[in-house]
Formats: C-alpha cells, sequence, structure tokens
C-alpha cells in the first residue's frame, strides 16, 4: 500500500477505551466505566439506551449503548468485529 | 395471489464497508482490489465517485489506475465482509424466514406472508432504512411478483432506492430494458440474441416460449418465463443454501502459465483444496469442470464426466489435465485457472466397481488423502507437500483453500 493509501485509512476520529462492564444474569452486558485514552476514569451514571446501529464519524458497527456521563449523553460501542472491543467517537 | 418477493443488494459492497471504517476515504475515488504483488490484479468493488472514470468490477488494477490517477486501491477484507454479510441477512431473516442469499451482498425476501397489512414498498423502504443506520451501508431494494424482476428492479434505481415492479406495470417498465439486464442472459445468450435482432426483454417476451425453445432449447423456456413475468421458482429457505451444489476454487497465478506443466502444479494445488473441501462436507463429484482465462482475459469453460465419483485430488487434477489437453494449444498463456467438482452425491453413495482397476490400489489412495487432511489440520496446511509443487515453488506455493474465491452459486 502506498504512502497516500495508507494516510486515507489512517482513522483519527475512533477511539478505542477500555470498558468496566456488570453482566446481568440474563446475560445482558452494562458498562460501567470507561478509561479514556488520556488515562481518565469515566463514571457511567446510566444506560439510557441500547441498539444496533453504526457510527460514521468514527467508522464502524455494532451494539451503541447511549450513556450519561455527567449529565452528558455520549454514545459507547461494542464493535461487531468479533474482537469484543469499545470504541468512542472523538468530538472535533 | 400474488407473491411479494423483495431483492436487497448492498451498493458497492465492499467499497462501501471500507468507506464507513475509514472515514478519510469518503469523497475519493475508491476501489477494492486483490493486492497487486500477487498479482490478483482485479477491481472487486469500486465506490460511485470512481464511476465517473470508467473503473469498472473486473478491470485490472493497472486498467483503473490509468483511467483514474487519483484512484485509492485498498485490499479486500473478507472476514470484514463476511460479518456485515451476515449482519444484513439476520436484518432480512427478522421480516420473514424466506431469505435465499445471491452471493455475499444480495439477498431475495419472500414477505408474501408477513407483510401485516402493508405494501411490500413500505417494507423494502424500512428495510433500507434500518441497513442504513444499523450497518452505514446504503441498499437498493426490488419489489415485485416474482424473483427475476425482483432482482431487476433492484438494478434500476441505485444507491439508496426502492423500485417496485407491479403484475400492471412490467410491460412498460421492464420490457425496454436491454436484454443482458435479464438474469441468466450472459455473455454468449446475448451474442445469439443479438444475431437474431432481440434487443430488449420485451422482444424476448414477445417473441413466445416455442421460438425461443427452437433456438435454445430448454433454456428457452427459461428465458422466456423470466421476460414474460412467468418465473414462479421459490425463495429458498435460509440454510438451505448449504445444500452445496459444487465446490470449486480458482486462483490468478503469481505468473502466466505457458504448458501443460505449468498448469498441473496449479490444477494439483487447487484439486487438492477442492477435494478437501469436499471430503469436509461429505461430498464426491460426479463431474469435473475447468475455468481458463488467457492472459488477454478472454475466458471459458469446459467440463467432463467422471467415470466414477471421486474426491480424490489425483483423480480430480488428472480429469482437470485430460480436459486442457483437448481444448487448450497453448497458443496464449494461461493468467487464471480454475476447477470445480460438481454433480455432487454423499461419499457413502454405492459405485459399480471397475472390472480392469485396482480396487486396493484407489482404497489406499483415499487413505491417503484422509492421511492428508489430518496432518493438515494438526500441523498447518504446508507441512505436507506434493513433490511436483516443488518444482515451481513460486507457482506452488499458493494455499489455495485460504484462496477461495467467493461467489454466488448458479442461479439454477
Amino acid at each position: 500500500m502506498d504512502e497516500k493509501t495508507q494516510k486515507l485509512m489512517e482513522n483519527d476520529c475512533k477511539v478505542y477505551v477500555a470498558v468496566n462492564a456488570d453482566i446481568t444474569a440474563e446475560g445482558q452486558v452494562l458498562p460501567r466505566s470507561f478509561v479514556w485514552e488520556d488515562g481518565v476514569r469515566y463514571e457511567i451514571d446510566r444506560v439510557l439506551d441500547v441498539r444496533r446501529a453504526a457510527s460514521l464519524k468514527a467508522g464502524g458497527a455494532g451494539l451503541r449503548y447511549t450513556v450519561k456521563i455527567q449529565g452528558r449523553e455520549r454514545y459507547l460501542w461494542l464493535e461487531d468485529d468479533g474482537g469484543g472491543r469499545w470504541f468512542m467517537e472523538r468530538r472535533a | 395471489m400474488p407473491r411479494t418477493v423483495l431483492h436487497a443488494d448492498m451498493n458497492n459492497c465492499y467499497a462501501s464497508i471500507e468507506m464507513l471504517h475509514h472515514p478519510r476515504l469518503r469523497g475519493h475515488p475508491v476501489a477494492v482490489g486483490g493486492s497487486a504483488e500477487e498479482r490478483h490484479g482485479i477491481i472487486l468493488a469500486r465506490n460511485y465517485e470512481a464511476r465517473p472514470f470508467g473503473v469498472k468490477v473486473g478491470q485490472a488494477l493497472w486498467q483503473a489506475r490509468q483511467l483514474c490517477p487519483d484512484l485509492v486501491i485498498v485490499p479486500p477484507d473478507y472476514d470484514k465482509y463476511m460479518r456485515f454479510s451476515k449482519m444484513f441477512r439476520d436484518i432480512l431473516g427478522s421480516y420473514s424466514p424466506l431469505v435465499e442469499p445471491f452471493g455475499l451482498d444480495e439477498s431475495w425476501v419472500d414477505i408474501s406472508q408477513s407483510l401485516q397489512g402493508r405494501t411490500g414498498g413500505e417494507v423494502a423502504d424500512e428495510i433500507r432504512e434500518r441497513v442504513k443506520f444499523e450497518l452505514g451501508i446504503t441498499v437498493s431494494v426490488g419489489v415485485s411478483f416474482n424473483k427475476i424482476f425482483a432482482k431487476l428492479g433492484s438494478d434500476m434505481k441505485k444507491p439508496d432506492a426502492t423500485t417496485v415492479i407491479t403484475e400492471d406495470n412490467f410491460r412498460e417498465t421492464v420490457w425496454g430494458l436491454p436484454a443482458a439486464d435479464l438474469l441468466g442472459v450472459g455473455r454468449s445468450t446475448q451474442k445469439k440474441l443479438q444475431m437474431y435482432n432481440i434487443k430488449t426483454i420485451g422482444d424476448i417476451a414477445r417473441l413466445g416460449a416455442d421460438q425461443l425453445q427452437t433456438w435454445f432449447g430448454k433454456w428457452g423456456l427459461y428465458l422466456y418465463a423470466y421476460a414474460a413475468g412467468l418465473d414462479s421458482s421459490p425463495v429458498r429457505e435460509i440454510g438451505d443454501e448449504s445444500a452445496v451444489k459444487s465446490v470449486g476454487n480458482s486462483t490468478t497465478c503469481p505468473r502466466d502459465l505457458e504448458n501443460d506443466e505449468d498448469a498441473h502444479i496449479v490444477f494439483l494445488n487447487l484439486a487438492e483444496s477442492v477435494a478437501e473441501r469436499m471430503r469436509e462436507l461429505g461430498l464426491q463429484a460426479k463431474t469435473v469442470q475447468i475455468s481458463l482465462r488467457q492472459n488477454d482475459l478472454y475466458w471459458f469453460e469446459r467440463q467432463t464426466g467422471l467415470e466414477r465419483p471421486t474426491f480424490i485430488a489425483t483423480e480430480l487434477c488428472g480429469a482437470a489435465m485430460k480436459l486442457l489437453r483437448a481444448n487448450y494449444d497453448w497458443r496464449k498463456p494461461l493468467r487464471s485457472v480454475g476447477i470445480r467438482g460438481t454433480n455432487l452425491i454423499p461419499i457413502d453413495a454405492p459405485y459399480q466397481l471397475m472390472l480392469f482397476e485396482d480396487e486396493e490400489k484407489r482404497l489406499k489412495s483415499e487413505r491417503i488423502e484422509y492421511a492428508l487432511d489430518d496432518i493438515r489440520r494438526r500441523f498447518g496446511h504446508h507441512s505436507v507437500n506434493r513433490g511436483l509443487l516443488l518444482l515451481d515453488r513460486k507457482l506452488g506455493r499458493l494455499d489455495a483453500k485460504a484462496d477461495n474465491t467467493i461467489h454466488p452459486v448458479g442461479y439454477l
């Protein structure tokens, strides 16, 4: 792959995060906190919604959690790539 | 009561999936293409930005670059495409159990029993919205009363559109389209139709079944039914597609093949993977097909029946070589070759012993092949190889099984 293609395939809007989650007795996964790339841990106050969705901004698809963090609504994705990783969109 | 059949087609599937995952690619002319190093150099998909330049699926990479110097060519990631394909089918499956995939990116869905008071067009629109929201990919959907027109409809408006073809309007909407747009009209049928000055789908329908049968035999009757809106083939349920009709493998070679010996190495390699997959499926072939593509990209297939069904690589390869010798004079080098076992029957089907063949020896070959499978399963594909493959390491090195081509099984 040439340099130009490589540059175009870089993706700086997608941030993979470490997540602490609870798994309910029914098997539902509920994220409780995550660690942003700067090392700061954020608590998730509430999970407001869970649905399948794509992220055009970060580039990917999976199970999208709408979560409340410090009074603000944010999206958190459990990516559908078989790797079980979580990602968020970087805000410009 | 007419059926309601949808045909849903993910637009520029591979390219769209890459653009979703790599936002910076959006707005650039993008194509997904095989790696140039191994010379698997053709365009597998391209986005709408690449289209005005004349970049087309199937073109050689160098050709596409000539037409569009700024074309961004991304290597394919089949695992990702398979995942998206599955998610796409899961969405369709939530509307009806009758989902019949046609390749990775297209499926028919029979929603006749699950309309719940809605029209086919409304359901199609909802499916488009869902796929766009959940997978980030646009879909074209054709809605009609048979599979042929549904497929035609999904090709008529792209991207992200629904086309409805009804029993009342198909003469106006479909009959004016070129004959080549009809599913099943390939290059050779089209040529023949052209010879008879048959240009549109309507021309085919107006010709009538008898005339078409005179020209094309049994195939003519299908053509007539397709064009006249009389196709009644059912949408097969999910899972039915595992009823494998053929097992095949083809490859673009690291260098052009120039003689029988070159071809033998590649055929043996491909036959090994085909035989291995047939054994995995518990099937054996009664017919062997080969496909040959010259370096000028002219392509053709030949097939032959076997005296007895087989899943032994050397027998498949032997049949392939016999076909090659009978049908190719090496005036031009070959760019890619393929081998396929069809007419499949279960491995344990009874068969007629041959009077003048050493049965003992044949059973030994079978045992050797099973032993090879076992060694490869435990130690990897290249842990054991045929001596012939060492004659030309470049040609022999292909891991044929990992290099499977992904394409729809035949419609019929």
